[in-house]
């Protein structure tokens, strides 16, 4: 008797809430957003930028955090599937397995964004995806290397991510990519520092010991912010100029590679934005409006940022999103 | 008249190390390994043993290898104890994490550094308590009392730093970190000094001989009238103390506190760096000095492979494939193989 109730009166709150959704834009929806948790900055840059984007459109964000668990995850699309939601965002933590729990969001006729990872399961069980295009990052900072060198001969050293990661494959693929067929510009070291800042001072250190006291370095690519950050350490303490003597292009936007740039020690990133959940929304109301079904993967921009693009006031609002 | 002498060391142990004579030491399969694995390094870059004198430092492949060496050598210092009484420590890499975040917080929250570098410390010291009272008072076994902090220490650490990485600019953090004297890093200076009061302490007074009891039979050790508790609190909490020093380190380094990867897995090079530096993972006879020894064979791989120009996919192969060499030199086995060769019987 109890269950038939809470039914009725879930599907009662829920047919009230569709009605409400007929009012501007996304005023008043209730979007569910299960996030994989808060493993390194960026990620909780994107949950605070969520949670920002939503309350300026007037959305009830419902957030769940996972914790690095799929099943945690596929708790909270159930329960956000009970509770009647709009929509739901999922920013998923592996790529399988997600077949039944998208199913039955289907069947309850919610649509689901998946933020910044793909999955492996058919493109019907999804609205659309919005991710960046991580072989376009690398492309994009190899391209500024190839216009700020000219012809000058440069030889690159490569700080690559963890062996065997997507974005550590991709944005190699990438950047090699952007300087194929230039032969003043070559690869003449690669390592990985593992996206971390003390891995990266460490191998930048190696490579300007093996390069003749960093003489033969030109330029150092970085597949994130934080290696760039050691590697710009380590340059310093060799008694050369980061930013001159040896160029520095990384990857992500992070607030610090801005402090470095206001320091003249950095010379390019690419953003990877942390903002997911605006095209998500924006997709979602198109949606909603008109009937337009969005493309399968939107990809956000992978804008290029250099001294020239106001660094401190980058900094200034990256700070608090808390990367 | 002669009386009839006793061997009273404990069968198929091997003496304690004790100062012998020099080409004893250099015979020893962990020196071996580390001038092989120099020489190699030596063949693959030829600049490796140059050092050159810059910026009132010395500047070269030779310093890398002792200064990013340094904060597993100050883990296997504090972890070398902790085996020798047949525990182990798992929490030292995220007792490293907290200290960093501890000591980043504080200073860039206006604390001066001296006091945010005593608060580390103290942070570690805590941490190492917490572990020593888990094995001795509730009696759980060392690595699940360790696994606790080794799991919930990071978070901890990430609670502090409220999971950002914390950038500072003091510069007594980053003296710690970067700083030299007499020219050599200051990872370095502190490494050795505290490798050498260490093994003074433990050799030069009955500590050593105390631990190596508790570590062969806890039972044993406490019915002969050793207060077995009190020096396994001793031991752990010292480990705990050597983590937040090389914690601090590790942060100064890189002029930041990042929870997330702050000695992440450091714990296990750790234990390595032990094993390979000789002390039986089953307790009793110990060596710091070897145990910082075999951080540096790490440490040379680790930097040989960085300047060798192989391709990353390759780092772990070739670490494992020399690593199981050392072991295998190191095993009894081998050691009979030795003992037959003609002339090696003393």
């Amino acid at each position: 008797m109890n269950v038939i109730k809470t039914l009725a009166l879930g599907a009662g709150l829920a047919s009230l809430l569709l009605s409400a959704a007929y009012a501007e834009g996304l005023q008043g929806k209730v979007i569910g957003f299960s996030q994989i948790g808060s493993e390194s900055g960026w990620r909780a840059a994107e949950t605070s930028v969520t949670k920002a984007e939503a309350e300026a459109r007037g959305i009830d964000l419902k957030f769940a955090d996972a914790q690095q668990k799929q099943e945690n995850q596929i708790k909270a699309i159930r329960g956000f599937i009970a509770q009647g939601v709009d929509a739901i965002l999922v920013a998923p933590v592996v790529a399988t397995g997600w077949e039944e729990v998208l199913t039955e969001a289907k069947e309850a006729a919610i649509p689901v964004v998946l933020l910044d990872r793909g999955i492996e399961a058919p493109e019907d069980l999804y609205l659309t995806s919005v991710a960046s295009d991580q072989v376009k990052e690398g492309r994009v900072a190899g391209e500024w290397l190839v216009g700020a060198v000219g012809d000058r001969q440069c030889n690159i050293v490569e700080l690559q991510g963890t062996v065997g990661s997507s974005p550590a494959i991709n944005r190699k693929q990438g950047f090699e990519e952007a300087i194929a067929g230039k032969a003043n510009l070559t690869i003449t070291r690669s390592q990985t520092g593992d996206f971390t800042r003390s891995k990266g001072k460490e191998v930048m250190e190696g490579f300007i010991k093996a390069e003749d006291g960093g003489k033969n370095i030109c330029a150092v690519y970085a597949h994130n912010d934080d290696m760039a950050v050691g590697a710009i350490q380590a340059i310093k303490d060799a008694g050369l100029k980061p930013g001159s003597d040896i160029l520095v292009v990384s990857i992500d936007a992070v607030p610090d590679i801005f402090a470095a740039m206001v320091a003249g020690e950095a010379n390019a990133t690419v953003e990877l934005t942390p903002n997911m959940a605006g095209p998500a929304f924006d997709a979602l109301q198109a949606y909603w409006d008109a009937g337009t079904e969005p493309p399968k993967f939107i990809i956000t921009e992978s804008k290029l940022y250099t001294p020239a693009d106001d660094p401190q006031g980058e900094y200034d609002r990256r700070k608090g999103l808390g990367y | 008249m002669t009386r009839p002498t006793v061997d009273l060391r404990p069968t198929g142990q091997p003496p304690l190390p004790r100062p012998r004579p020099l080409a004893q030491f250099f015979t020893r399969p962990q020196v071996i390994a580390l001038a092989a694995v120099l020489l190699v390094n030596w063949a693959l870059f030829p600049g490796f043993f140059t050092i050159t004198w810059q910026d009132g430092r010395f500047f070269g492949s030779l310093i890398d290898v002792l200064n990013r060496g340094a904060p597993v050598a100050i883990l296997a210092i504090g972890m070398t104890m902790v085996i020798a009484t047949k525990g182990v420590d798992l929490s030292v890499g995220a007792v490293m994490a907290i200290s960093g975040a501890v000591a980043a917080t504080l200073v860039t929250n206006g604390v001066s550094a001296p006091i945010a570098v005593l608060a580390a410390l103290g942070a570690g010291l805590l941490c190492g308590l917490w572990n020593g009272i888990l094995v001795t008072l509730l009696d759980i076994q060392p690595i699940i009392a360790t696994l606790v902090l080794m799991v919930a220490g990071r978070g901890l650490a990430q609670l502090i730093t409220e999971g950002t990485i914390v950038t500072f600019s003091d510069p007594v953090l980053i003296f710690i970190g970067t700083g030299s004297f007499l020219g050599l890093p200051m990872p370095v200076v502190i490494a050795a000094l505290l490798m050498i009061a260490a093994t003074l302490i433990v050799r030069r007074t009955a500590l050593g001989l105390l631990i190596e009891a508790v570590g062969v039979n806890r039972s044993a050790a406490r019915f002969a009238g050793l207060r077995a508790g009190t020096l396994l609190l001793i031991v752990y909490t010292f480990a705990g103390f050597c983590a937040a020093i090389a914690g601090l380190i590790v942060a100064g380094d890189i002029r930041g506190a990042d929870a997330n990867n702050a000695g992440l897995w450091l714990e296990l090079d750790a234990i390595l760096a032990v094993v390979i530096g000789g002390t039986s993972l089953m307790g009793g006879r110990f060596s710091i000095p070897m145990a910082v020894l075999g951080a540096l064979i790490i440490q040379s791989m680790n930097t040989g492979i960085l300047i060798s120009g192989f391709s990353p996919e390759f780092n772990l192969v070739v670490k494992s494939a020399v690593i199981i060499v050392i072991l295998v030199l190191q095993s009894p086995l081998s050691a009979r193989l030795f003992r037959r060769l003609p002339g090696a019987q003393k």
